[in-house]
């Protein structure tokens, strides 16, 4: 399998940095200009979200719901059950978090093809502090029958990921990050809902990251690699359906793995990959992400190095995994 | 188009099959579904909702959503009256492999819309329903000239209404009322509400459990209009249904007052009787008045 095309860039201080955020305001965008049916919703969280442009642009195809997530969700089900594609902008601290009932019932048993966009995911939020730092999104959303749950890693990538969601029939949860972090993918690099992705080929142990810590697998792997240690890094930017495809494959040759994720290690990447293993590839795991921990303010670097969430923590990981090959 | 006095029979009839329907799944709700037996008549018979099970499919159907899921028998009972599904079905209830689950969904092409139980989840699918069908054709669509799909049209150009019907113990939820605002602010007239007002929730009377008076001063100032109807006479509910589609402004909703448990005199106005099905035998006395209008004519059985 041949490494996929990265920025040029990714591994410099010079790489270009945006918030994944705004890669789902340029996709609204697109697909404002390219779908009719395509309409959005938000609950005063329209700037942030970067949900605002489409309503400025579109603005008979935007639903302001105001502070109200439960009734944006619902409304969202009957807006898709009559044959529009919603896209639910909020935090995911309240929208899948607070809502969860209504995207249990109104969605995914209702079969709605909405589109659930959390905003602010990750200790990074920092200084908001701990009540809306999102770390349990992906935990509560895997558990749903029929919805998709994808975090990508990148604004580029959360631009695709959003277009692919809206040709996609049925639902899906996405989440992003506030903060400026490096667009490691380009134009180029595929995407699919679904498919994990190999960025850097090894076979020593895997590194198995979504969201914008990709990056710091990336960047533990150059460190790795420095002391001889050639670590694999798989893109698993879609949590559910995991490709254990992929991943398996990778886990064949390096015996072992790391999953990287800004989540609690309960219920998110660490355990979807465990679950899949412990079904079809028992491999000696470990898991850079939020220790069964709360967060709280703080600058995202210094929150991400006190949680241990850092290419410094990946490393220290990955020596583990081997060691318990 | 039935008479007044047909659709009357029409709900006796639903009524006995909600009681057969209660006995035979030995679980279930009793007095809800009773109560609103008129109410759903008027709706699936009285000709102003758009409904017809030949046009199940129609992207210009009215959209009926049953927010208070629970009293969904009589929905059952209903659309299989209306021919939505077969009156055989009935007796499947809350059995394994029915379409009838025990709140109602979405998965069966018997003229469900929604999906609900959790309270409150309807009213807000039903404002969403209504939206759609405000957006109908995209005007962006309009001015670029690009036609439309003819497989992708399920929500545009529209003209549709949506009939949610709701509990008055539902209206606890949060959520009812931030629906209510959004319908209230949209000036959502594609919209109608039917509230059960029987005064009765699992706990006991609603006043005694939430006190929702004066619930039509609480819905007129989220810039509702609001009609009081007696829930038991056709004529009443039908003349409020056409007045909500008729109008020009403002989402209606119809407080329709209903008796709890209505036909079965030992159940009506017993809060006790909200979410527990009869006994066999008490069943067949409920089915004996019933099927002689409490004594009033001789039944056909006897």
């Amino acid at each position: 399998m041949k490494p996929l095309t990265l920025s040029p860039y990714w591994m410099y201080p010079t790489v270009e940095k945006k918030p994944t955020r705004d890669g789902y305001g340029q996709a609204l965008l697109e697909l404002g200009e390219n779908n009719p049916d395509v309409v959005v919703l938000t609950a005063d969280l329209a700037e942030s979200t970067r949900a605002l442009p489409f309503g400025q642009k579109y603005p008979d195809r935007f639903v302001e719901c105001g502070v109200a997530e439960q009734n944006m969700m619902g409304v969202a089900a009957g807006l898709a059950l009559a044959g529009k594609i919603p896209f639910v902008s909020s935090y995911a601290v309240f929208s899948p978090g607070r809502n969860w009932d209504q995207l249990r019932v109104s969605v995914c048993y209702s079969k709605a093809n909405v589109k659930i966009a959390g905003a602010h995911t990750g200790v990074s939020v920092g200084p908001d502090g701990a009540t809306h730092q999102a770390l349990e999104d992906l935990a509560i959303t895997r558990a749903l029958p029929g919805l998709i749950v994808v975090a990508p890693c990148d604004a580029e990538e959360t631009r695709k990921c959003a277009l692919a969601a809206a040709a996609h029939q049925g639902p899906v949860y996405f989440r992003f990050a506030r903060e400026k972090t490096p667009v490691m993918t380009v134009k180029e690099t595929p995407f699919e809902l679904g498919k994990a992705y190999v960025c850097r080929e090894g076979y020593d142990v895997t590194l198995v990251a979504c969201g914008p810590l990709l990056h710091a697998a990336l960047m533990a792997a150059e460190k790795l690699a420095a002391r001889g240690i050639e670590a694999e890094v798989v893109n698993c930017h879609t949590l559910k359906p995991l490709d254990t495809k992929t991943l398996f494959a990778s886990f064949k040759k390096t015996r072992c793995a790391v999953t990287v994720e800004e989540h609690q290690t309960t219920g998110g990447l660490f355990g979807a990959v465990a679950e899949a293993c412990g079904r079809g590839f028992p491999i000696p795991l470990e898991s850079v992400g939020m220790p069964d921990s709360f967060g709280e303010s703080g600058d995202p670097d210094q929150l991400l190095a006190k949680f241990g969430m850092t290419q410094n923590h990946v490393v220290k990981s990955a020596l583990n995994a081997i060691k318990r090959k | 188009m039935p008479s007044v006095m047909q659709m009357e029979k029409i709900a006796n009839r639903i009524r006995q099959d909600i009681i057969k329907m209660l006995v035979a799944a030995g679980s279930g709700h009793s007095a809800g579904p009773l109560g609103m037996a008129d109410v759903f008549t008027a709706v699936y018979f009285g000709g102003v909702a758009n409904v017809d099970p030949k046009k199940r499919h129609h992207p210009n159907r009215d959209r009926v959503v049953l927010s208070n899921a629970h009293i969904c028998p009589v929905l059952y009972a209903t659309l299989a009256h209306r021919g939505y599904l077969p009156v055989s079905k009935l007796k499947t209830l809350r059995k394994l492999g029915s379409p009838l689950q025990g709140h109602s969904n979405n998965h069966f092409d018997i003229g469900i819309e929604t999906s609900g139980g959790p309270l409150a989840q309807g009213i807000s699918q039903a404002v969403g329903m209504a939206i759609a069908a405000r957006m109908g054709t995209s005007s962006h669509v309009a001015r670029r000239n690009v036609p439309v799909p003819a497989t992708r049209d399920a929500g545009r150009g529209t003209a549709f209404h949506t009939w949610c019907l709701m509990g008055d113990g539902e209206l606890d939820e949060g959520q009812c009322w931030e629906a209510f605002m959004l319908a209230g602010k949209m000036d959502l007239r594609e919209l109608t509400v039917l509230i059960d007002r029987n005064n009765i929730q699992i706990d006991g009377t609603t006043e005694q459990v939430m006190p929702l008076e004066n619930l039509k001063n609480k819905l007129e100032a989220f810039n509702w209009f609001v009609i009081e109807v007696d829930g038991h006479n056709m004529r009443e509910v039908l003349d409020a249904m056409r007045e909500a589609k008729a109008r020009a402004a403002n989402p209606t909703a119809i407080i329709c007052h209903t008796i709890p448990g209505k036909g079965v005199d030992f159940m009506e106005n017993k809060f006790e009787w909200h979410g527990k099905p009869p006994t066999p035998k008490e069943a067949s006395i409920a089915l004996k008045e019933l099927r002689t209008l409490g004594g009033k004519i001789k039944s056909e059985h006897e």
